[in-house]
């Protein structure tokens, strides 16, 4: 596991690599069982545990808990559902409400003390939500603009010279329907495990320089690996939020396209 | 090298199939929960609210609506209560100024009244004292003349006679006089 649990194993100094995103099982011969896990199904009992205590007996002049889930709720709806899906917008806000939600606990859990990784940093989880959402689109799309029409409106937008499809006719097909969703999970996956990396780099640097090896000349480089470490946590905390909103923005926008012919 | 360089064989790109299953599980339970049976509750709340912030405007709207009729009607009515006012003022003071002229009219005619009986009165009075004036003066002066003369007026007749032409002479050069 983490070089950062086993400090005395050496006096050299090593920057943690992608081992640390590498868990054991938690029950002997349970492979699946692991850290992340046990982190999803605990991510999605408290996405359920506060949808419950905020919507499960909703009043028409809100309390407590209810007036932070109208807060979420309100903001899913305003910047996520109605830019992208407009009047669709109720009708697709469980699925939206619950992916930001859901998402963004994943993400929290990297900045939450002694858990400390981000599951969505496994492509796992981020690549079996992009599925879905693949799904879902393929569905929607040609049930509402038909299994041909579906594919030609996107791949032949109106107005350009004729020759000039033959470029974009097959770049449109790659890109809209299976490029944007590979992404769709990497950027997620990526910037959570960049993230990751990133303050395990500067929690070690720290670590061993004012702990495992407290020298004059490398004592200020473990306070800055100690300050960056605070300040990339900040940080991260936003890109968390931010990676989680942008998910569940790409899902509405991918949701509308299918709906709607885009051009 | 690094210790754990060995456990480094899984390429972090390609996807987990357990995970894959644990984390879609966990999704779909989350969505049917949260998804299913919570938003649309939230969902009718919101629109409920919509509803009652709505209908209290409505209601509102009509209070205000109502509440300008009334001001409308109470203004009418204390308009026609000034215009009736002033009319009753107008009648009244007509009729006031009529009651004094009947007064006057009357008070007048009284006093007219009055004073011609007065002027009767003394006219009858002054009619009396001058019989009896005429009397007393022929009674006195027939007994001065008997006086100064000596004689006795004993006739009757020649005795008036002469007073009387006395008197009217008397009356010719008074009334002559006056004038």
């Amino acid at each position: 596991m983490s070089a950062a649990l086993t400090p005395l194993a050496s006096e050299e100094f090593h920057a943690p690599g992608l081992g640390i995103f590498d868990w054991p099982p938690l029950v002997e011969g349970q492979a699946w069982f692991n850290k992340p896990a046990l982190l999803a199904f605990t991510g999605g009992l408290l996405v359920i545990a506060f949808a419950f205590a905020a919507f499960s007996r909703p009043k028409l002049v809100p309390r407590g808990v209810q007036n932070v889930g109208e807060l979420a709720y309100e903001f899913v709806r305003e910047q996520i559902a109605r830019p992208n899906l407009g009047k669709d917008s109720d009708r697709w806000m469980p699925l939206l409400f619950t992916m930001f939600l859901f998402v963004w606990i994943m993400n929290l859990f990297g900045s939450i003390i002694f858990i400390q990784f981000p599951v969505m940093s496994r492509i796992g989880y981020p690549a079996v939500l992009a599925i879905g959402v693949w799904v879902l689109v393929m569905y929607l799309g040609i049930k509402n603009q038909g299994p041909i029409k579906f594919f030609t409106n996107v791949m032949f937008p109106p107005g350009l010279p004729t020759w000039i499809y033959f470029l974009v006719a097959p770049i449109e097909l790659i890109s809209t329907f299976f490029l944007r969703h590979i992404t769709h999970a990497i950027r997620l996956f990526a910037t959570m495990m960049a993230g990751h990396l990133i303050i395990a780099l500067f929690s070690e640097v720290g670590w061993h320089f004012l702990f495992v090896q407290l020298t004059p000349l490398g004592a200020p480089v473990g306070v800055l690996g100690v300050v960056m470490t605070i300040l990339l946590t900040a940080f991260e905390l936003f890109i968390q939020a931010l990676q989680a909103y942008v998910f569940a923005l790409l899902t509405a926008m991918f949701i509308n396209d299918a709906l709607h012919a885009a051009h | 090298m690094y210790v754990l360089a060995a456990e480094e064989a899984s390429n972090p790109l390609v996807p987990n199939v357990a995970e894959m299953v644990v984390g879609g599980f966990a999704f779909l339970v989350v969505l049917f929960i949260v998804g299913r049976l919570l938003v649309p509750r939230i969902q009718k709340t919101l629109a409920e609210r919509v509803d009652a912030i709505e209908g209290g405007l409505k209601r509102a709207a009509d209070a205000q609506e109502e509440a300008q009729r009334a001001l409308k009607q109470y203004r009418d009515q204390l308009a026609e209560a000034r215009h009736e006012a002033s009319r009753l003022r107008e009648e009244a003071r007509e009729q006031g100024a009529q009651i004094k002229a009947e007064l006057r009219e009357e008070a007048q005619a009284e006093a007219r009244r009055l004073i011609e009986a007065a002027h009767a009165q003394i006219e009858a009075d002054r009619q009396q004292a001058f019989a009896q004036l005429r009397t007393e003066i022929g009674r006195l002066s027939v007994d001065l003349a008997g006086r100064i003369v000596g004689e006795s007026l004993e006739d009757e007749a020649r005795q008036r006679r002469t007073v009387d032409r006395f008197l009217e002479e008397l009356e010719a050069g008074n009334s002559a006089a006056v004038r």
